[in-house]
């Protein structure tokens, strides 16, 4: 088995534990889209009218609970300086680490989306180009998290930190989805907004482990 | 491989802080170094910077036969094993990502008279016994230059010996070792003081 296949099979066992892991994102997604009928009323229309938005951007908020630790705690046992002297480069670890992140809990999550929204009301018709527009958008949360938790690398209330870096960042993704998602729901062209929403998710993939490895090499200097 | 080290001119700098200027070091294929100095003196600085962790002031690290990437160990303070992964998972993964195979992880392991805790949680492991598993990794893969920054500071009298047997066979096989000690290292090396 190769270095990298090695690392990704770790860092997977390691995502799925790390901060509660997929269960925690889960848990508080279940938790919001649970709350959602008690904060706007048993109303059925309105509910339907909410499910889809609700669900999406509930996913995007609950891919940020386990970016603190993405790099913090490599950083603080040491591993860091470990991955940062292996046979790859450190760009190549932190997308490894990205995607391993990805697929531990964004994928869940984003399985679990359609569930929500049909749950609350959205027709069914949505729930397969919702499970797509979330496992596109958990791509670019993850990469674009992950660069928000490198650059919080050894600072204080790093959660916080990386919560104001990345939640701007998460607004173009949100919009892209959610037009796609309303514009299906409206009978419209919804492709426009599923191929910007990969566009994104591609630059993200292809951009932030740059940045994650230049800001973690600063952490460790 | 890396066979040779060569330290030139190398001045480092921790904030307003310049820790030393000036130093000079070679290290050849069989020998090892001991770093010595104060506490603070930049001797874990100076490993750190060997290894390319640490942007130095001045001067320049420079290897013959490797480079840092694939050709160096650097064991520091923290042991970077991860506490909800087994002994073996760790020590595995630490083998194969720096260039050993899953038998070298396994030799290294009885060398180190970790083979029965193999299967613990690292969580579970004394400081001594994660220490160990740490150092083992420097025997499971063929990595020539060893930077160790107080290796034996939790090992018992006994795995001190066999850590110093593990590093007398590095030597003899062309190995080099530069380590920040306070206490002498179980093996003949050159002292080289830090920081004046």
């Amino acid at each position: 088995m190769s270095a990298l296949a090695v690392l990704f099979r770790r860092e997977l066992s390691l995502s799925w534990g790390r901060g509660g892991g997929a269960l925690l994102a889960l848990a508080f997604y279940a938790g919001v889209t649970t709350l959602l009928p008690l904060a706007s009323g048993p109303d059925p229309e309105r509910l339907a009218a909410l499910a889809v938005g609700v669900a999406w951007l509930s996913l995007a908020l609950s891919s940020l609970l386990s970016l603190e630790r993405l790099f913090e705690r490599d950083f603080e046992d040491g591993a860091l300086e470990l991955l940062a002297l292996g046979p790859a480069p450190l760009e190549l670890v932190a997308a490894i680490k990205c995607l391993a992140q990805w697929l531990a809990t964004g994928a869940p999550l984003a399985v679990a989306a359609p569930v929500a929204a049909i749950a609350l009301g959205a027709s069914p018709s949505l729930a397969p180009l919702l499970l797509v527009v979330a496992l596109v958008g958990g791509l670019a949360f993850a990469f674009v998290g992950g660069m928000g938790a490198a650059l919080a690398l050894g600072s204080r209330r790093g959660g916080l930190l990386i919560a104001v870096i990345v939640l701007p960042l998460f607004a173009p993704p949100v919009i892209f989805g959610g037009g796609a998602l309303s514009s299906f729901a409206g009978g419209l062209s919804w492709t426009g907004g599923l191929l910007l929403l990969g566009a994104y998710a591609a630059a993200a993939v292809g951009l932030a482990p740059l940045a994650m490895a230049v800001a973690c090499r600063n952490a460790l200097d | 491989m890396i066979d040779v080290l060569h330290i030139e001119g190398l001045a480092i700098r921790r904030g307003e802080r310049r820790l030393f200027e000036g130093l000079d070091l070679t290290v050849r294929a069989g020998e090892a170094v001991a770093l010595t100095g104060r506490n603070g003196a930049g001797k874990t600085s100076l490993l750190r910077a060997i290894a390319g962790l640490l942007r130095p002031e001045a001067g320049r690290v420079r290897f013959e036969g490797g480079d840092a990437q694939g050709g160096l160990h650097l064991i520091g303070h923290a042991d970077g094993l991860k506490p909800g992964r087994t002994a073996w998972e760790e020590l595995r993964f630490q083998s194969l990502w720096t260039g050993g195979t899953e038998a070298s992880a396994r030799a290294a392991a009885e060398a180190f008279g970790l083979t029965r805790m193999l299967g613990l949680e690292v969580r579970r492991l004394s400081a001594g016994q994660r220490r160990r598993v740490a150092l083992a990794r420097l025997a499971a893969s063929p990595r020539s230059l060893w930077l160790l920054d107080e290796p034996m500071a939790p090992l018992d009298a006994a795995h001190r010996a066999a850590f110093g047997e593990v590093m007398a066979r590095h030597l003899e096989g062309g190995g080099l070792i530069v380590a920040a000690v306070h206490d002498p290292l179980p093996v003949t090396a050159r002292a080289v003081e830090v920081g004046g």
